[in-house]
């Protein structure tokens, strides 16, 4: 039954450090490799304005806020002299500006950073529906009107049909006539959502962009949005095309686009750029405030997290020990030392570290070697030992330093603790096992801590460790995996190599 | 001849490996609360003398640094001693002393040392620099053994030992292990000790290996290694046996000598006995311990284990 309950808590591990991590990824959007980017749309807005002489001006835009395909994650108004401020109005969002007095023609900017974003989800629920103006027709418009959405009616079957073939019919050469009359003095959108409404479908205009990179001067272009089963659609209303292009980005729904009090010729004019972000500082900047923001390291200063980031890397190096000491039976001297060696090679990097951590035990064991006849008792031996590391590592600093080399200053990050330990162990094995054993163990440590910085150095382990903390119950799983191998180790091939099969 | 076996080729021959071994049998025999037992020599050998086991007499033990002072208060009178840690692993820090002249006490290799020599080693035995964890120590002083004299021409110094393996109170594996000049005295196989595997039924040498490699001549004193016979075995099997009354651990691994006048005693005992026996004896351990594991209930009597051991067609 054990076995199970083994078995079991292995499989627990494995699938919450997975879900964990797949739900992050889901939320978050933090990217799964490093260095990925992601094209983000830079889109300004520029609004001109007369202001009057000596009045307070109150500007108010329409500013998006839910926008389907796309998520906004930056926004930003610049604009000398004027309080700025955003404001939810009956459903739309829209940013005021207020000065108490200006003259000459004003400018202000706003600016918005979006993303592409396929899971942002586009407004489901029914929103306020702003409905337009009504129109006052004619009695000649009123029979025309009639006769476009009986035409249309009788082509449909619902209301997103309906749309569609009253969009077509306005286009078509037969019904002419017929619409002609009704755009004598009218835009298309807006008498297509007059008689949509009138006819009891719920439509409304929405406003947005074609998004295309460095653009300027463009201006809004309005759609038609239906809605219909649980949804709101967009339809082109020049095409009446349904499926409009991804990269359309909807500004804003219903209401005026500006509003100036205090002001007129009052003109919004956007301009667009692509950019390049990477997709891990995107998800950063969006998700800080969100639970897994809450629960996940970023949420602490710098400087605590550097130290998990050099934490969160030692689960990797302890596997690494834990490979090549199971599998492969390499010896080494102290069971996880070469991780430790491993976390300052991260800071020194591969060949000085390797050459220091060399240099520092080879003159500690030299040093040591007299400390043997001296006939110390070990603890105050061992102190003696570490005094003498923090002296070679002064001296190696202060060599290195005047040498010229910078690497020189990134000595002391070796545990000094250790590499005091790591002289006695080796100076001892040195006396009863011979120097043989020595270079055999010291090989090992060195092989196994170079494997291990290798490992932790990469930028994808690095990314992973810290980004997705809770992939390392993955790595305990396997670890607790490896605790229950009963097979050979590489060494061991060799070490048996008399025993030959028939 | 390649340098390497195969993982089916290992497997087929039964030979045990250290993961397996650690998994399977000491984890899961071995109570870690017995360790202290076996890893501390001191408390293996009162525990040896209670169950009426053989051991070399104990003379005294040393535990505290101001008692290293009387030391030669302690010594008088004693010519031929051992001193040893009594948490020391794989025979380091013991000192034998064969014989004394004047003020001069002569070690096992001919070199003459002075009492301050021998103080300062127990003060480093003391100070936990023999020790399995760095642990502060004691030092036990014992009688020397006086080898027998059947096993002394095979053996460079030293004294010959015989490590048993013993699992669940059965013997599985014997081998006899001769120390070397490359070995320096010292009978651990890594350290270049000869292994020469000891048939169960017949207590003869079958097999032979130093540094892992089989070879037939003493390379010190160039003695016909397959000639060897153990006397007194089944004495010596059964000394082995009752270890496992004594200290209920499953997998253990006991190390014998013979003495000239006093015959078989318990040297020490092992937990985490090593794998170079199926070396020397050219056989897995493997089908024998499964043989072992399907014995329902262990008989008391260690004749009777040994006679069930015996009677298995393992050779």
């Amino acid at each position: 039954m054990m076995r199970y309950t083994f078995y079991f808590i292995i499989t627990a591990l494995v699938a919450l450090g997975s879900f964990i991590a797949y739900e992050r990824h889901q939320h978050t959007q933090i990217p799964l490799i490093p260095g990925q980017s992601k094209s983000v749309w830079l889109i300004e807005a520029k609004i001109e304005f007369e202001p009057e002489k000596k009045t307070p001006v109150l500007v108010s835009l329409n500013i998006p806020d839910q926008t389907p395909g796309y998520r906004l994650f930056f926004e930003q108004s610049s604009s000398a002299g004027y309080g700025f401020s955003t404001v939810s109005d009956n459903g739309q969002r829209r940013a005021q500006w207020s000065i108490r007095e200006a003259s000459s023609k004003q400018t202000l900017f706003y600016k918005i950073q979006i993303v592409q974003d396929d899971t942002s989800s586009s407004s489901q629920e029914l929103e306020e529906i702003s409905t337009a103006p009504r129109i006052i027709w004619t009695k000649a418009e009123e029979l025309a009107k009639k006769d476009l959405l009986d035409k249309a009616f009788a082509r449909s079957s619902n209301d997103e049909t309906l749309t569609h073939e009253l969009i077509k019919l306005f286009s078509s050469t037969s019904m002419q006539e017929s619409s002609s009359l009704l755009l004598l003095n009218k835009t298309k959108i807006d008498v297509v959502n007059a008689i949509l409404n009138e006819a009891g479908v719920k439509s409304r205009v929405a406003m947005g962009l074609y998004l295309e990179d460095a653009r300027r001067n463009q201006s809004l272009t309005p759609m038609i949005e239906v809605y219909h089963q649980d949804r709101w659609i967009l339809f082109d209303a020049h095409t009446a095309k349904q499926n409009i292009k991804e990269d359309f980005f909807l500004w804003h729904r219903g209401g005026s686009l500006i509003e100036v009090v205090g002001g007129f010729n009052a003109q919004v004019s956007f301009s667009m750029v692509k950019q390049n972000m990477p997709a891990l500082e995107l998800a950063m900047a969006h998700y800080d405030d969100s639970a897994f923001g809450l629960f996940s390291i970023h949420s602490l200063p710098i400087e605590e997290q550097s130290i998990f980031k050099m934490l969160l890397l030692l689960p990797m190096g302890a596997l690494i020990t834990v490979l090549m000491r199971l599998l492969i039976g390499i010896r080494t001297s102290g069971t996880f030392m070469p991780v430790l060696i491993a976390m300052a090679f991260l800071q020194t990097t591969l060949l000085p570290g390797l050459i220091t951590f060399i240099m520092i035990v080879a003159v500690g064991l030299v040093l040591r070697s007299y400390l043997s006849y001296l006939n110390l008792l070990l603890v105050s031996r061992i102190a003696t030992t570490i005094i003498i590391v923090i002296f070679i590592v002064i001296m190696a600093s202060l060599v290195g330093y005047n040498l010229g080399f910078h690497t020189g200053m990134t000595v002391a990050v070796f545990p000094i603790i250790i590499l005091a330990w790591t002289i006695e162990r080796m100076s001892i094995l040195w006396e009863e096992d011979g120097a043989k054993e020595v270079f055999i163990q010291g090989f090992g440590s060195l092989f196994v801590a170079t494997l291990a910085y290798l490992v932790m150095q990469s930028s994808l382990v690095g990314h992973l460790s810290f980004n997705y903390p809770e992939l390392n119950l993955v790595v305990l799983a396997f670890m607790m995996l490896m605790g229950r191998y009963t097979g050979y180790r590489l060494s061991e091939l060799y070490r048996f190599r008399e025993f030959k099969g028939n | 001849m390649s340098f390497f076996s195969s993982f089916q080729t290992l497997k087929s021959l039964g030979v045990l490996g250290m993961n397996a071994r650690n998994v399977n049998y000491i984890s899961k025999y071995n109570d870690r609360k017995l360790y202290p037992l076996v890893d501390n020599k001191l408390k293996t050998k009162l525990l040896a003398q209670k169950a009426g086991i053989n051991t070399p007499k104990l003379f005294f033990t040393l535990s505290k640094q101001h008692d290293v002072g009387k030391l030669k208060e302690h010594l008088h009178g004693l010519d031929a001693f051992v001193l040893k840690p009594a948490r020391g692993s794989g025979g380091k820090g013991i000192l034998v002393i064969t014989a004394r002249e004047n003020e001069k006490f002569i070690k096992s290799n001919g070199e003459s040392v002075c009492i301050e020599v021998l103080m300062r080693h127990v003060t480093n035995i003391l100070a936990g620099l023999y020790s399995l964890s760095g642990t502060p120590d004691i030092a036990i002083c014992e009688d020397l053994i006086i080898a027998d004299p059947l096993l002394k021409g095979y053996s460079y110094e030293g004294v010959p030992d015989i490590r048993i393996i013993i699992f669940r109170g059965y013997p599985v594996m014997a081998m006899l292990r001769l120390a070397t000049k490359l070995s320096d005295g010292k009978a651990n196989l890594h350290q270049g000790a000869v292994g020469v595997g000891i048939n169960l039924q017949s207590a003869q040498a079958s097999h032979a290996v130093m540094e892992q490699s089989k070879i037939l001549l003493h390379p010190d004193t160039k003695n016909k290694l397959s000639e060897i016979t153990i006397a007194n075995w089944h004495e010596l099997l059964e000394l082995a046996c009752k270890c496992y009354e004594m200290t209920h651990l499953g997998y253990l691994g006991a190390d014998i000598v013979i003495d000239q006048n006093r015959g078989p005693m318990l040297l020490e005992l092992n937990a985490r006995p090593g794998l170079s026996i199926q070396v020397a004896n050219a056989a897995g351990l493997v089908p024998r311990l499964q043989e072992i594991e399907k014995i329902q209930e262990i008989d008391p009597d260690p004749k009777k284990r040994i006679d069930f051991a015996l009677s298995q067609n393992w050779f």
